[in-house]
């Protein structure tokens, strides 16, 4: 009930004011209303100026600080709002989701064995300029991750477990190290992509391998070149992905400097959350088969050395394509046991 | 509880800055930050109108909302105050805040802003009331002696109104009713939404 008299009242003050009073009945005190007086001077009012100028109310202050200037930008309060729900529920569920996708993926599948067994026998899969691009952007990405997820949830999920003082140290440091890293992110999301690129790109046999489902779906090890569908699909999304949010962040570590405008630094922390998040998601699915979800697939990173068999299987046409140029025959790591001895 | 609140009377104000002024000096606000300034809107043309802005200490504050540490809090005057001790200066209170309020102390290359700095409608901070900690980090606080806003207490055209907010709308219905004309309560639709009591 007092909500609803709150609301009356609120609802009769707004009508006055920002009316600018000319419409609407005078309070209690005034006996007679206020009629828009013809004599004055054309009348540059809140509402009016809104609608003319459709958003932000423009100026002139004597600070030399031309964003002071802007008297009222409605649009904070879109900001608001995806700030508080939107992101919040974008990000809860593409990052929830995502956890929760694969340990029940793990529970009913689990760990995707290599189906003749280790050879023994390994071939080189990724070179150490290929390994240091991909974990100086995994290492990278992790930490940006976590201290990211602070900034968007942590109010939520880790300030009432570690109380006010804790959580702003920790969130400070978290900051600094989100700005900083970021510069090696940037470098690793450009050396994967000049050194992956020629092997990413799409082809028919990514369709066929789609169409039985894939690694981690179907049972059947469909052909594939040196990246298969799924991996070609990881390889976008981190370089078009990453490199979105290496945009977008430096937009907003360097504010109204690339962007100038409201709108512009808006737009960016929100782009910038969002893709952020979904991938995050991505890369969870991606740590996922890398690491306990599938047998000898770690090693390709690890090593750098695969293991034949789980080369054949996963990317037949690649073994097919390397055997036949002679690079990178199999080749066993130093002190073990030489191919073909057994 | 009276629900505390700014309103800018645009028919009145004479673009002094003497508010502006008054607050740097009550504060001892550092160079370069302004807790208050007032803009011109169609300087120079018919209909040009000078308001005092500051923050607006709004219902369900846009700042409040998107800080990722949770360093503000509402006063239960309806006055939205900040902890500088928890804040990290990331800016997003400055993209959500509708009035240009936040302020930083430095430039903001490398995230590095400084504890954000704005208007406490002469109100102080978390520290204890009318300390030396509470003055150095917030300014006076005049609300805790019973005194106004200073930016408001001394408009020189009683343009500014700072009080409750329901007495500060009906003294300036009061004004139009009589003068005929009004331009409204510059940012209330923005800052209070359809909520006018705390």
């Amino acid at each position: 009930m007092m909500r609803f008299i709150q609301k009356l009242r609120g609802a009769l003050a707004v009508t006055l004011l920002a009316a600018g009073l000319a419409l609407a009945a005078a309070p209690a005190p005034a006996q007679a209303q206020a009629p828009a007086s013809p004599g004055a001077p054309a009348q540059a009012s809140e509402q009016m100026l809104f609608n003319y100028l459709q958003g932000n109310v423009q100026g002139r202050t004597s600070i030399p600080d031309p964003r002071s200037a802007t008297l009222i930008q409605p649009q904070g309060r879109d900001f608001q709002h995806f700030w508080r729900t939107t992101l919040k529920w974008i990000g809860g569920i593409a990052v929830g989701g995502m956890l929760v996708v694969l340990v029940i993926f793990y529970a009913t599948r689990g760990k995707i064995r290599i189906a003749a067994g280790p050879s023994g026998r390994t071939i080189e899969r990724f070179n150490g300029i290929e390994r240091f691009a991909h974990w100086i952007t995994a290492s990278t990405f992790i930490i940006l991750g976590i201290t990211g997820l602070n900034i968007s949830f942590g109010r939520e999920l880790l300030l009432p477990i570690m109380g006010p003082e804790a959580f702003t140290t920790w969130s400070q440091w978290g900051k600094i190290a989100h700005n900083f890293l970021s510069f090696p992110f940037t470098l690793g999301v450009l050396l994967m992509l000049v050194i992956w690129i020629k092997d990413n790109i799409p082809s028919g046999a990514d369709v066929a391998w789609f169409a039985s489902g894939g690694g981690l779906v179907g049972h059947g090890h469909p052909p594939a070149k040196r990246f298969n569908g799924g991996q070609k699909v990881i390889f976008w999304a981190v370089v078009l992905g990453g490199g979105a949010i290496a945009v977008t962040g430096f937009i907003m570590m360097f504010p109204f400097q690339f962007v100038t405008t409201m709108d512009g630094m808006q737009l960016a922390t929100q782009l910038h959350g969002i893709i952020s998040l979904v991938l995050i998601a991505i890369i969870l699915a991606h740590i996922y088969i890398g690491s306990i979800g599938m047998e000898g697939a770690f090693d390709a990173m690890g090593s750098g050395k695969v293991d034949l068999n789980w080369a054949k299987e996963h990317h037949s046409l690649w073994v097919d394509e390397v055997m036949s140029a002679g690079r990178g025959a199999p080749q066993a790591p130093p002190g073990a046991r030489k191919a073909g001895a057994d | 509880m009276a629900r505390m609140k700014f309103l800018c009377d645009a028919d009145r104000c004479i673009e002094c800055n003497a508010c502006v002024t008054a607050c740097k000096n009550e504060h001892e606000v550092p160079w370069g930050i302004n807790r208050r300034r007032v803009v011109t809107i169609s300087d120079g043309k018919p209909g040009e109108r000078s308001i005092s802005m500051a923050c607006m200490h709004c219902t369900d504050a846009p700042c409040a909302a998107v800080c990722p540490v949770d360093c503000f809090y509402t006063t239960a005057d309806g006055v939205v105050l900040h902890s500088k001790d928890l804040c990290i200066g990331c800016g997003y209170c400055f993209y959500a805040c509708p009035f240009g309020a936040p302020q930083y102390p430095r430039l903001g290359n490398f995230g590095s802003r400084g504890k954000m700095d704005k208007c406490t409608y002469c109100a102080g901070g978390p520290e204890a009331d009318s300390t030396m900690a509470e003055y150095a980090k917030y300014g006076s606080n005049r609300l805790a002696e019973g005194k106004l806003p200073l930016c408001a207490e001394m408009c020189s055209t009683k343009s500014l109104l700072a009080g409750d907010g329901d007495i500060i709308a009906q003294i300036y219905a009061e004004r139009v009713t009589r003068r005929g004309y009004g331009s409204g309560a510059w940012g209330w639709r923005v800052a209070y939404k359809d909520v006018t009591t705390g």
